[in-house]
Parts: structure tokens; sequence; C-alpha cells
């Protein structure tokens, strides 16, 4: 039965060309004539360039061509272009040049760029460019670069100040004025490099005659690309086509539109070749997008009860040197309107500085913001929770939103969908045998072994979103999804959508939507995405947004089919179109079920047009756009259960639990994989993970042997459960899910640790919780 | 100056003449135009260009195409047998062990070469013993399943 397919953890289509190597990823695209493209990066993170002499390396064997960015922008081609300028934030945007001209602010700013005949010629010629800086004074921290006499890194940024923003619900000093305690945190919720496994990439091939240029790109949104080179490059949008392959996850990483892309598109304009630009990690490390770096300082008010009365909090958001695609987007609107978690926190107060330093920009990884915001609201829970002596859990459910189904508004004024947050906890303490944890706890205590319990009960924001609240928070395009649905006269289907997934399975889990819903053989259901000239717009797969905002695009195309082919059969049976009805494939006359059409005879019939009621079009065909009314809210609970070993500062995860709910589950399996990874990525900030800068501006963490990509053999084997509370915001009911595990895990993790340290009086450690700084605070807290 | 090298790359016999410092992924991928081994890392970290020389997982970033002349390569593309596909593939397929697939055939090769050295794995040897493998978006959890998936078939 067809509408057994939604809900089925049916196997993946991509898989078979992934798991036999015959998939095509950016860097396999090969061209006849195509020549590679090597960049030139600078070794300081703060220098004025006295000179560049590419002399010797256009000397060198199979060189064709040294470029500086002072060539790029005569040639016209314009810094790239910052796409969130959040209102009244008094955002600056200095210029962000493709290529620098005169100063470098980060170690990986590029100066240069060669192509030549091959891989290895490209690469020595880039280390023959001769570049003479003078370095400049260095600052790499949020914090200090605001300071009295911090290095200033760009003309009309005053202090380093990119942007002030605040949210304000309530009267958050009144709050704090009635209140019984107060607790207090300095939290460095740290850097992170996203480390998608494909480094990023790009073949660009410029057309002379025609004055086309095709751009194959490692990008989670191929339309904006397009939309953002138009800008930048000065080829009109529809010149342009931008293809996204196969491409190796993204995790946010490939949002932005680069410096690379331009620089590509320029070479391959002067060679009048396809030119191949391929990131090496190192090389990933410094120029590809880093997430999270805020500093916080945080406070909540409460009474002796536990009822929490406010929340105040001041931010410092590392962006890094230069403002990224949507990076300003993140510390502000996705981080300080989740403000309020899963509680009634009556009075909020933030105030947000986004802050220019010396390092490599900083724009959305996973999570990107909420992970910013739950970590300091979950952390806070449990140091109230601990200055009252009340349980963690007690603490989350004297202050937890109750169940509701038509829109909860919080202090920061978003309000949330639909949720159902007791009963995540519930369950998860259920999976979790709570009270027997805390028993077992107690009793190890007593033998002087550590064991800690953490908890994160979270709503996050994403589905991203309707447009315009995007116009109205100063995002620079559209949140709307769209898709076209076409039957072929044999009864197939191709459908073309606007998202591009890149390891998220949405080829699968629209071939289930499709069929489930026309009554078609998921295996007839062909999915099409990743490729501007192919597929109708879209605004991308981010932002947990591809089936919760795509989806209900293809369920307007696929509600359009419907109708019009009610309105066909209603023709063929000599019946009015007001009785006829849909089920399953079969479009029949209501209560004669016998008098039917299969949506393979309406295909046929509408594609051969041979008989067509008067004023219907021919075909069965239907293209649909899809704006949601609002965001959607995923929620759910998480608990960590750790052994802390004092001695050597050594953490074991002994279990973790997670029940998450999206809403409507389509995919099962798809879903559960997307909570592992979540899950993994969320524990490694928690963990090991942390970019790492010495302050002259140096990549300490510069490669895969000094960052800590977590291994298999780091994790225990997630325990998953799910509740299924459907949003109405689209017509599935379905929430995103591609971001909760990452948001939940980290504050689920600390607050364990910090539960199993607790006895020993241990203060704050900040993050990755490393042996050694386990270690260290045991030691200081005994001493 | 070149070197001529003779590779049997998945059966078939592989003559060039490769610069000396040519890495053996880079002779798979770009001169034989066997992309299906991909390049995740420069350290030698990740394992995504992981493929077999003379029976063994090798990550082929570390060797020089001169150094593997003579040998026996298979890599993804070699798996598989008459259109049937390998069992830890089709394991990986049925487990969801793979989301953007960048690290999956590295990922499979070492998963092959532990079967071959333990046929019979415990979920903490198989954690262990993929621990040259990165892959960003799984987990590890399913990849966990589709080895000890494939081990059960391979006994059975």
């Amino acid at each position: 039965m067809a509408s057994r397919i939604l809900g089925s953890g049916i196997k993946r289509r991509e898989d078979p060309r992934l798991i036999t190597g015959t998939a095509k990823y950016t860097d396999d695209i090969v061209l006849p004539g195509m020549v590679y493209m090597s960049v030139v990066r600078s070794p300081y993170a703060h220098a004025k360039i006295k000179r560049i002499d590419t002399k010797k390396a256009s000397a060198m064997p199979g060189v064709l061509g040294v470029y500086t960015g002072q060539q790029l922008k005569d040639a016209g081609f314009g810094p790239i272009p910052c796409a969130w300028v959040v209102p009244g934030s008094d955002t600056k945007t200095p210029p962000y040049p493709p290529v620098a001209i005169d100063t470098v602010r980060y170690t990986g700013n590029a100066v240069a760029f060669v192509v030549a005949a091959d891989r290895s010629q490209a690469r020595d010629a880039a280390d023959a460019v001769d570049v003479s800086y003078e370095p400049l004074p260095v600052v790499v921290d949020g914090f200090k670069a605001t300071q009295p006499k911090a290095p200033q890194l760009h003309d009309g940024v005053p202090n380093n100040v990119c942007f002030h923003w605040h949210v304000t619900g309530g009267d958050v000093d009144a709050a704090f004025k009635s209140a019984d305690v107060i607790v207090k945190d300095h939290i460095i919720n740290q850097r992170l490099i996203p480390n998608a496994m494909e480094p990023r990439g790009a073949v660009a091939q410029y057309l002379g005659a025609t004055g086309e240029i095709t751009l194959w790109s490692t990008t989670q949104n191929p339309h904006i690309a397009r939309f953002l080179i138009s800008l930048d490059t000065g080829t009109s949008e529809q010149k342009i086509r931008v293809i996204a392959p196969e491409v190796g996850g993204g995790f946010g990483s490939k949002i932005p539109h680069y410096p690379e892309d331009s620089m590509a598109i320029f070479a391959s304009k002067m060679l009048n070749r396809p030119v191949k630009w391929t990131e090496s990690r190192s090389e990933n490390y410094r120029a590809t997008i880093h997430g999270r770096d805020h500093i916080q300082d945080v406070e909540l008010a409460a009474m002796k009860d536990g009822t929490i009365v406010g929340l105040r909090a001041k931010v410092w958001a590392n962006l890094g040197a230069y403002l990224s695609t949507a990076s300003t987007g993140i510390p502000t609107i996705l981080h300080g309107l989740m403000l309020s978690g899963v509680y009634k926190i009556p009075n909020i107060h933030e105030d947000v500085f986004g802050v220019f330093t010396n390092t490599t920009p900083v724009d959305a990884y996973r999570g990107a913001g909420r992970p910013e915001a739950t970590f300091m609201v979950e952390r806070m829970i449990d140091l109230l929770a601990r200055k009252l002596k009340m349980d963690p859990v007690a603490v989350r459910r004297k202050n937890m939103i109750p169940p509701f189904t038509d829109g909860y508004q919080v202090a920061t004024g978003v309000t949330y969908d639909t949720g159902n947050y007791e009963g995540a906890l519930a369950k998860a303490l259920e999976m979790a045998g709570y009270e027997k944890l805390r028993k077992r706890q107690a009793e190890m205590r007593a033998k002087g072994e550590y064991l800690g319990i953490g908890l994160c009960t979270y709503a996050e924001i994403c589905g991203l979103g309707p447009s315009q609240v995007a116009g109205a928070v100063g995002f620079g395009g559209g949140l709307w999804e769209s898709a076209i649905v076409r039957f072929h006269p044999s009864g197939k289907v191709n459908v073309m959508v606007g998202i591009s997934p890149h390891g998220q399975g949405e080829e699968t889990t629209f071939a289930q939507i499709v069929a489930n819903e026309l009554g078609v053989g998921v295996d007839d259901v062909e999915i099409t995405h990743g490729d501007t000239e192919k597929t109708p717009m879209g605004w991308g797969t981010y932002g947990s947004r591809g089936t919760a905002v795509g989806s209900g695009a293809l369920m307007g195309a696929i509600k359009k089919i419907k109708d019009k082919g009610k309105t066909l059969t209603a023709h063929l049976l000599e019946a009015s179109v007001d009785d006829i009805e849909y089920a399953d494939g079969k479009f029949f006359v209501k209560g004669s079920p016998g008098k039917s059409k299969s949506i393979q005879d309406i295909a046929l019939m509408a594609n051969v047009a041979w008989n067509m009621p008067a004023g219907l079009e021919p075909g069965l065909e239907a293209s649909s756009f899809f704006d949601p009314p609002n965001f959607v809210y995923p929620f759910g609970a998480h608990i960590a259960v750790v052994k802390v070993d004092a001695e050597t500062g050594e953490i074991a995860l002994e279990r973790y639990i997670a029940v998450d709910d999206c809403g409507k589950v389509i995919n099962p399996m798809i879903v559960a994989g997307q909570i592992h990874g979540g899950i993994a990525q969320g524990l490694g900030q928690a963990l090991w993970e942390g970019a790492v800068y010495d302050d002259d501006g140096q990549l300490l963490s510069g490669s895969m042997m000094d960052y800590a990509v977590p291994k298999a053999a780091f994790f225990p084997k997630f325990e998953l459960a799910m509740t299924e509370t459907l949003t109405k915001v689209n017509p599935l009911g379905v929430k995103g899910i591609g971001e909760t595990g990452t948001i939940a895990s980290t504050p689920a993790l600390y607050n364990a640790v910090a539960d199993a340290l607790a006895p020993l009086g241990v203060k704050t450690i900040n993050m990755p919780l490393t042996p050694e700084r386990v270690w260290r605070a045991i030691r200081e807290a005994r001493s | 100056m070149k070197h001529p090298v003779s590779i049997t790359v998945n059966g078939a016999k592989q003559v060039a003449d490769v610069e000396p410092r040519l890495l053996l992924v880079h002779f798979l991928r770009d001169t034989l135009g066997l992309t299906g081994t991909n390049v995740g890392c420069d350290t030698s970290q990740c394992g995504a260009c992981t493929v077999f020389i003379d029976g063994q997982a090798v990550k082929s970033c570390t060797v020089l195409a001169v150094q593997a002349d003579g040998s026996k390569v298979t890599t993804i593309e070699g798996l598989a047998t008459n259109g049937k596909l390998h069992v830890m593939q089709q394991a990986f397929w049925d487990k969801h062990g793979l989301q953007c697939g960048f690290c999956t055939p590295g990922m499979i090769m070492t998963a092959c070469d532990l079967l071959q050295r333990n046929p019979d794995p415990s979920e903490e040897d198989v954690r262990h013993g993929i621990e040259g493998s990165l892959c960003r978006c799984t987990g590890y959890q399913n990849i966990v399943a589709a080895v000890r998936e494939a081990a059960a078939q391979m006994k059975a």
C-alpha cells in the first residue's frame, strides 16, 4: 500500500553510486583543456602587502597565469558581498576583497593565485610567488579586540566592533532586583572547524562565444551562489549556471560564496579554458569558515522555589577578519531569539557585540547560533539547580512551557509552533532509568568515584523560514522553496526541487512523499536537485530547511496535480468535478469506486490531450512555491552519563540517550542517521574539538593532526527515541532534524561532567573538556 | 625525469611513466580516472583514500606511485564483481552506513581489511578497527552496524 511508504525506513536511492565509487564530486569533474589553480595565502595574520613579485612564478613550467587582487578589481570583480545585515545594529560592512590588495587580515587570506597545466605545477608556482609583507599588530580574541589600544582591522570600524545588537523582552533589571537568587557564569563557546570530509572545490568554465559561465561548486545552495556571483563578477545571472554535483558534507561551511569562486571564474575568462581548484585540508582549515567562538557573560535570576524570573547576557561574537555570507545573522537572530529555551522566562535581555579579529571568517556551522544559546540556557539551569540544591530535572519541570499546539510566544518575541517538552523529557528519563542512575551516583560518590548525569532539554528554531521575516531581520534573500512535478505519458514522474541536499537523503525522502501522495511506485519517481539550469529557484539546504520547507513546495505541486487529475477525470467519466475523489493513485466517482481512472491513465490522457475539457491545458505538470508562515521548532531531551577519573581527568562516556521530536517522520532510518551525526559533532565540541590561534594569529590546530575530529572509538552506541508532535507550519507537519543533535549534546555532556565533579567543588572548565583541563580543575578545587 | 611503473589495478595491468613525487592516490584519480578513491586531508588522518595494495588496506596518500610498482591494487571500483555488490557495500547500503558518501569508499576498504583480520569483531573491535578512517556525517553508529552485519553475512 502506498500509504505505508511515508514513515518507512526504506533504503536510500543515493547509495548505489556512493558505495561503488561512481558518484562525481567536484574534484572528480574533468573537462577537455582543463587547467589547475592554486592560491597564494598569507602566512601573516595582519600585514601590509609591500610588493608581490610574480616574475619567477610566471616563468615556471606549465604556468599559464599569475594573478593578483588588483587585476581582479581592475576586471570589475567586486568584493565578496555580505548577505545578512541585521537591522538596528549599526552593522559595518568593510570591503572583503576576494584577493587582498594592500592588507592581509588573517593567515590564509589570499594574496595571489596561479594557474598551470597541472596540479603540482600550479602549486610549485604558487610557492614561488614572492610577497613582501610588513607585519602589523594582531588580535585574535573577540573580547580583547574591543579593548582600548587593540590593533584595528578596518577603517571606519572603531574598536573592531562590527555591530551591537540586542534583544529585550520584559523588564530584566526589575526581575533581577526582585530575585531571591542569581547565578552567573563566564562561558567560552569555543571556535570550531566544520570539517566536512570533502574539502571545497570549484571548476569554472567560461565560454567566450556566448559569455556563459558554468561553475561546478561544492555548495549547499547553488541558486544563492549564482545570485551572489552575478553581483560580484559582473556577469548577468541568466548567463551563470551553478552545479552542485555530489557534495561531501557541508555543515554550514559550504553555504557562503567564497573568494575562490571569483578567482576560478576570472582565470577561466582570462585563459578561455576550464579552471579547477581543489582545496587541501590544511588550506580548508584556514580558508573555509569556522563556527561558534562566543565569549558570554550570563546571569540567571530566580526565586527560592526555582522559578526563573530573568536572564541577562552579554556576548562577544568573534566574526573573524571579514563578514562571510551569513555571519552577522548567526550570533543575533539565530542565537538571541532562542534564549528562552523550553522555559517560561518572562524577562530576557542580551547584548551581542560582533567583533572583527585577525582570524578566519566565522559563519554558520551546524546549529549556527542555537548551540551557543542552548548551551548558555542549559548551563544556567544546572547552576541554578545546584545553588538551590534542587534536582536539575525539578528545576526544568518547574519552568517548562506546558504542551501547546497553537503557538507559544516567548519573551524574545518569537512564537514556537508546537511543543510537548515534558513528553520528551519523561521519555528520556525513563530510558535512562534516571532514579536508578542517581542512586548509583550516590553509591559511587561514597566510594570516591565520580559519575555524572547531564541533561539538556531544548527547542530550536529552524526550517528557515518565512521570507517576510527574512526581510525584516536583514537577510538578503528569500527563504521559500519551489518544486516542479512532471508526469510523463507513461505515468513516470520527474521532480525538480530548489533545495540542494548533500548527504541528507532527500532524493529518497522526497520520492517517498511523491509515491505516497500520488500512488506511483517509489522507483517511478526521479528527484533532481543541485543544478540551477535543471531545477527551479530555491534558497538551499541549511538551517534544517530542506524537508521542512522543501516538502511544502512539493506538497503544493502534488495538490495541483491532484486537482487537475480530478478535473480531467470528471470530464472523461462525464461526472461533476465535485463528485470526484482521489485516494491511493485513483480518481473515482464518490460512492462508486468502480468508476475510476488511475493516475497513470490520467497522465497519459493529459499528455496526449486527445480529449480535454474546454479550458484545461494539456500535460500533467505542476510547479509550486512554498513560503512557510513560521519557522519550525523541533525539540527534545538528551541525557549523558559519564564517569570521570579524578586522578587523570579522563572522561568515560558511558551512555547517551536522545529523545527528539521533529514532527512527522518520513523516513525513520534517515532521521536517526541525522541525529547520530549531530550528536557526534556536539560531543566533539564538548570533549575534543577546538580551533586554537596563538597571539600572532597562527592557527595552531592547523591540520587534522592537531584538530581532534572524533573517531569511532570515542563514542558509545547512542540510545535514540522519537516523539511525534506535528507542526501546522507545513502540509506534512514535519520539522527539521539536521541540527538538533549538535544543539543538544554539547550542554548535555558538559552538564554531566559538571555534575560528576560537583562534590569536588570544581568551577567552570572551558571546553573542550580534555583530561588535562579536567585534571587541572580538580587539582585547583582540591588545593 | 619520469619513471615507468606497472601496477595492476582492479585486475587490469596499467603501465605509465610517472613523476617520482606522484602519490598513488593521484595516480589512481588523475592518471587512471578512478575517482572513487577520495582525498580528504593532507596528513594521512582521514582514510578517505584507503585502497588495497596486495590484499592489505593502505592509505594511498602515503604511498608513491613508484613504490606501488609491480603491486596489485584494488579500489572501491574493483570491489563489486559481475555487477554484484560486495557484501560490505551491500551492508553499508542496508544499514544506512553513509550520508554524504565521501569517506565511504575508504571506509569500506578499511572495513574489509578489518574483517580479513578479525572475521567476528565485537562492537568495540569495529570501533577501534576503523579508527584510521574519519566520518563527519554518521557519528559512526550505522557504520559499526554495517560492518557487523557484513561479518554476520560472510560467516553465514
